[in-house]
């Protein structure tokens, strides 16, 4: 039996002995000098573990007593975080030698918090799901906090902690509730248990508290209220994690409760998260008109983007979770191209993160203006870039669901938000010079960016075929 | 062979069009030309040669558009009727082309330098593209998309000269008057489809018999279905072809450079009309009322236009009168069951008209741009050549020959033939026809000769200056004079036996239909000595009129205006139908589009988005930037109010349940 469950939890295996090892390594062998060896090492096992688990065939396996699955949606979302996770790395060493802080623990860190959202997105139970968030947010706390001599960052990663800890603290007693009130902590238990007698009134809070802890980690309104100052103060690299990784965990985690656990009460928490999707939505797109610093401004369009996929989530239907999978690889392949670019947003050498100095951009740097249009129209949902059908299908599960005053809300929301979208491409090639950026970008940096705004214009042929992997995947998930 | 004639102006207007710049100008403007000459040659070759009379040869060309039962492929359409269009349009775009070379060279709408020749041409080949398809096509939706092709080339020909004011409006107007009789034709396609579920011509001929069984509901009354939809494309037909009550696009239309008024507002697109009533003949068969209001409409317009052709002073809105004037006979012909006359006068009103067109082209290019013929004058002897070919364009236009023989011009015989059917209908609109058609001769012949005699008789008159540098035009527009006058001498002759004579049935195939009992045709030829002679008749009265206001007393026109003041005013403002439609149309519908734009979209529409966007947004942008405080219980109060408020709305609602 033991046997058996280790080749099923084998890639988690790999991952944490990886980072024990590299841990020890980079202590032992003069600390920061093999750092930069450790994160090309680790990107690459993230990379390698992602096409192990991709191509690692079919079918549900489970590893000890259910409460870890390895499924079709499991392998989806995995592959969607190490893949991140690999490229966000990778993205980061440039920033990291030029402040100071390429040190070897920053791999580890996000090695661990990787393998914490493979915990997430397998848990079959809500002690693996608790272990599995912990190891996420405890890492994150860390590498959010990364600049230790920036008062900022210190001050991202105490509020992170603080209101992190408040909403584990939600989830725990939502967990115990359910508990208390099912008898058992297996989602399959907690389902045959709805299934039997109906959801009592004692479940019913027990899955509100533990939806208000997950929308903390997906930071849905109104549980956003972290994510703009902790993606402010936060290293730029850590800032596009947050935004990508961890988010896909989250929604796969929130995906995974909801329909392993709750899958016969779709009516009860389709109202909670209407209430969190449209709020999002909504908070999103209205807040960041204020915004000038690049870095907020994307932590509201992250924040109206999650209000998007909970859209998917809320329709209660497979073809919703598809669509909730297809919106976050969009999502992600977005943010990375855009954040490729803010990454190298300087000024003689200061790194800047005001969206004026982006005036008229397009003459000093065509092709990057270029880019970033794309991927901003992309974001704004403009059709027929690929961030339209990501919408598409979002809005197109909903009305499916019979919640058409619902897509109608998104599509509001989503006209509010396009405006804030384009006035970065409006002060690219309408606005005016001042402080115009001229730093240089690193090659890897420019494919990047390059590749995720080409991929908004070809993808729009087959979406890449993500069209089809995504339904497999949430088949796994809704039967 | 049909393929390459068809396609052949689409290459050169692409060519001409978005190459020039490649190629450079003058080759460009050859290519489309070269093109034009090649589809005209083919055109002949088919049409001399052409196996087609029996039956149609039909082919397609690619598949269309399916969406349930209705199925259009795009096909072309080869019969007698198609064979006849072909030689039309291929023959005068060809020499319109050529003689554009010289009218549009040095043209004082543009600055030395500006590029303006290759769109014309493109626009010129385009034209001729769409017209083609209009005429070849074999379903009405093809033919649907001709027929708004040639309305777009029109637009945007009489739109040419862009930076005049004037040519902008009547270009609009011309699109605009269109809009309602294709809203006509639309309605006709639509029914048909309806009632045979078909819209291939093949399908809704076969169907026609059927058809006059038939009848719609709309609202409370009962209407007999084929009536409707004869009527229905007719009015389609009306605007295209300008008759009475569209008319009013025409003379306007005269904007254009001369050369697209001799192609389009002539020879071709206006006749569009007279081909869709014939070639929709097994429907307008079984349609003796509609076929009825065709008669009247076409009869009355012939009359009604050639009286305003009487004062007008403008040399080209004559001739476009004289057009419109003309195009009534026709319909009158087809009205009374006469397809085949009708096709003969389309045929030789072609080459005469598109000639009286050119040669008014010539004379205006002579006398730099002036179109007043009270400024002309005298100038028989400047522009000799120019002269002539106008003289034998009157000659053919009004209708001289030797009366009861088949010897005479071109439209000596197809006029001729007309009011003969017309007058052998033997019913109450057939003579009504016959009347106003043999006045309309008569007037017909009056201000055909006005236009000669003050052009070219008498002393010169306006601008001394430039009549001493009237000259004559470059070979390049007297060539296409040339040809097309020899059109106008023996079109008739040569082809009257084909059209009209004994060999029409054979000639026609099935491309016409004639109901068992419409012997129109046959009783046409043993009509009275007197009917046969009256146009010619009529014609020697305007002639004789003309020459004695014109020539011999020039100072009677001037006293009969003044003793006659309302009648003139009436006639020189076109029996106020501008003014009519100004004041029941276009003024409501200017304003209400005024209401529309300055109240529902100015102040509603803009003032609630503005008010939403600019307003309430950034309110509560306001709002969410002021909780944002930074302050961590902020944070944390905000989260667990918002579990306070679901954890409520659980405990008030239960949930689902």
């Amino acid at each position: 039996m033991i046997a058996q469950d280790i080749s099923v939890v084998l890639p988690e295996l790999v991952l944490a002995i990886y980072a024990m090892a590299a841990l020890m390594w980079g202590v032992f062998m003069g600390q920061d000098k093999q750092s930069d060896f450790i994160l090309h090492l680790t990107a690459g096992l993230l990379i390698l573990v992602g096409f192990w688990i991709g191509f690692s065939g079919e079918g549900t396996q489970t590893a000890f007593g259910e409460s870890f699955v390895n499924d079709g949606f499991a392998r989806f979302s995995k592959v969607m975080i190490l893949w991140g996770s690999a490229v966000m790395l990778l993205l980061s060493r440039e920033y990291l030698i030029r402040n100071h802080l390429m040190k070897f623990e920053f791999p580890v860190l996000v090695t661990l918090a990787t393998l914490g959202m493979m915990m997430m997105v397998s848990a079959g139970d809500l002690m693996a799901l608790y272990m599995g968030l912990e190891l996420q947010s405890l890492s994150l706390y860390v590498v959010a906090a990364f600049r230790r001599d920036s008062l900022r960052s210190t001050e991202a990663g105490l509020k992170y902690f603080v209101l992190g800890a408040l909403s584990s603290g939600l989830l725990l007693y939502g967990a115990s509730l359910v508990y208390g009130y099912a008898g058992t902590t297996l989602f399959s238990g907690i389902a045959s248990v709805v299934d039997a007698e109906g959801i009592s009134l004692g479940l019913l809070f027990g899955l509100v508290f533990l939806c208000t802890g997950m929308a903390f980690k997906v930071s849905a309104a109104p549980f956003h209220m972290w994510t703009p100052d902790v993606y402010e103060g936060s290293p730029t690299p850590v800032t596009l994690f947050f935004a990508t990784a961890p988010k896909v965990a989250a929604a796969g985690m929130f995906a995974r409760v909801l329909f392993d656990g709750f899958g016969n009460a779709v009516a009860d928490w389709q109202q909670i998260l209407i209430f969190l999707s449209v709020l999002s939505m909504f908070l999103g797109s209205i807040a960041a008109i204020g915004q000038s610093n690049i870095k907020r401004l994307m932590a509201y369009s992250s924040i109206a983007h999650m209000g998007f996929a909970l859209m998917g989530l809320a329709a209660g239907t497979e073809q919703g979770v598809q669509a909730l999978l297809i919106y976050l690889a969009i999502y992600v392949t977005m943010n990375v191209g855009v954040f490729a670019f803010i990454l190298n947003m300087e000024h003689d050498g200061r790194p800047v993160t005001d969206i004026n100095a982006l005036g008229m951009y397009s003459t000093s740097e065509p092709a990057r203006a270029l880019a970033l249009a794309v991927l901003m129209f992309s974001l704004a949902g403009i059709p027929p870039l690929v961030g339209f059908f990501g919408k598409f299908y979002v809005l197109k599960a909903a009305v499916d669901a019979g919640l058409v005053w619902f897509a109608v809300a998104g599509v509001i929301a989503s006209v509010i938000g396009a405006f804030y979208y384009l006035r970065i491409i409006y002060l690219m090639y309408f606005g005016t010079a001042s402080d115009v950026l001229n730093g240089r970008m690193p090659l890897l940096h420019y494919t990047m960016l390059m590749a995720s705004a080409l991929i908004m214009v070809v993808g729009i042929v087959n979406l890449l075929g993500i069209e089809g992997l995504a339904a497999q995947a949430a088949a796994t998930l809704v039967n | 062979m049909t393929d390459i004639i068809l396609f052949a102006p689409l290459v050169g207007a692409l060519i001409c069009g978005f190459g020039h710049r490649f190629i450079g100008e003058k080759a460009a403007m050859w290519t489309a030309t070269g093109l034009l000459f090649l589809a005209c040659a083919l055109s002949w070759i088919v049409f001399l040669f052409g196996d087609y009379h029996h039956h149609a040869v039909s082919h397609a060309v690619l598949r269309w558009i399916e969406s349930g039962t209705l199925s259009s492929e795009w096909g072309i359409r080869l019969d007698t009727l198609t064979a006849i269009m072909l030689i039309v349009v291929t023959s005068v775009s060809a020499l319109v082309h050529l003689y554009s070379f010289g009218y549009m060279d040095h043209d004082p709408q543009w600055k030395e330098g500006e590029s303006y020749k290759p769109r014309f041409f493109a626009y010129l080949s385009f034209f001729t593209f769409a017209m083609l398809m209009l005429v070849t096509s074999d379903n009405l939706l093809q033919m649907f998309f001709g027929w708004e092709g040639v309305g777009v080339a029109s637009y945007l020909l009489i739109g040419f000269y862009y930076r005049k004011p004037s040519a902008n409006a009547a270009a609009m107007k011309a699109f605009i008057v269109n809009r309602v009789g294709d809203f006509g034709f639309l309605l006709g396609i639509f029914a048909t489809y309806m009632l045979v579920d078909s819209i291939r011509f093949d399908d809704i001929f076969a169907a026609a018999p059927a058809l006059a069984e038939e009848s719609f509901h709309f609202l409370s009354w009962e209407v007999p279905a084929v009536e409707t939809i004869a009527v229905l494309l007719f009015i389609g037909a009306m605007g295209k072809s300008a008759q009475l009550f569209l008319h009013t696009w025409l003379p306007d239309a005269m904007e254009g450079p001369t050369p697209v008024s001799a192609l389009i507002h002539a020879a071709t697109m206006v006749t569009a009309g007279v081909f869709l009533v014939c070639r929709m003949s097994p429907v307008m068969e079984y349609a003796p009322g509609a076929l009825m209001f065709v008669t009247v409409i076409g009869a009355s317009t012939a009359f009604f236009a050639a009286t305003i052709g009487l004062v007008q002073n403008d040399i080209k809105r004559v001739i476009a009168y004289s057009t419109c004037s003309q195009l009534g006979y026709m319909f009158a012909a087809a009205g009374v069951g006469v397809y085949q006359a009708a096709m003969f006068h389309l045929f030789t009103h072609a080459f005469f008209k598109a000639m009286l067109f050119l040669g008014a082209g010539s004379v205006i290019h002579a006398m730099h741009h002036e179109q007043d013929m009270r400024n002309y004058g005298g100038l028989r002897s400047k522009i000799p050549y120019t002269f002539w070919a106008m003289m034998l364009g009157t000659l053919a236009i009004t209708g001289v020959g030797i009366p009861l023989t088949h010897i005479g011009f071109a439209g000596f015989l197809s006029k001729d033939a007309i009011i003969e059917s017309a007058f052998a209908a033997h019913s109450g609109v057939g003579t009504y026809a016959f009347t106003l058609l043999v006045l309309a001769a008569a007037m017909t012949s009056f201000y055909s000769w006005r236009l000669m005699f003050l052009t070219f008789y008498g002393k010169p008159r306006g601008d001394a200056h430039t009549h001493e540098h009237a000259h004559e035009s470059p070979m390049v527009m007297v060539v296409p004079l040339g040809i097309l006058a020899l059109g106008a001498i023996f079109a008739g002759m040569i082809w009257y036996e084909d059209f009209f004579g004994h060999h029409a049935k054979e000639f026609f195939g099935a491309s016409v239909f004639m109901h068992p009992d419409n012997h129109v045709m046959h009783d046409a030829h043993e009509v009275s000595k007197l009917v046969k002679v009256s146009p010619f008749l009529a014609m020697l009265v305007g002639l004789a009129l003309a020459y004695w206001f014109y020539i011999v007393n020039p100072s009677i026109p001037g006293r009969i205006a003044k003793t006659n003041h309302g009648l003139y005013q009436f006639l020189l403002n076109k029996w106020y139908f501008d003014e009519l439609y100004d004041a029941v149309f276009v003024r409501p519908a200017k304003a209400l589009g005024r209401f529309l734009w300055k109240r529902g979209d100015g102040s509603v529409i803009d003032g609630g988005i503005n008010g939403l966007a600019m307003g309430v947004v950034p309110f509560f942008t306001r709002l969410v930037g002021r909780a944002q405080s930074g302050y961590i219980f902020h944070y944390a109060f905000a989260m667990i109010l918002g579990v306070v408020v679901i954890v409520t709305w659980f405990a008030v609602s239960g949930g689902a349940q």
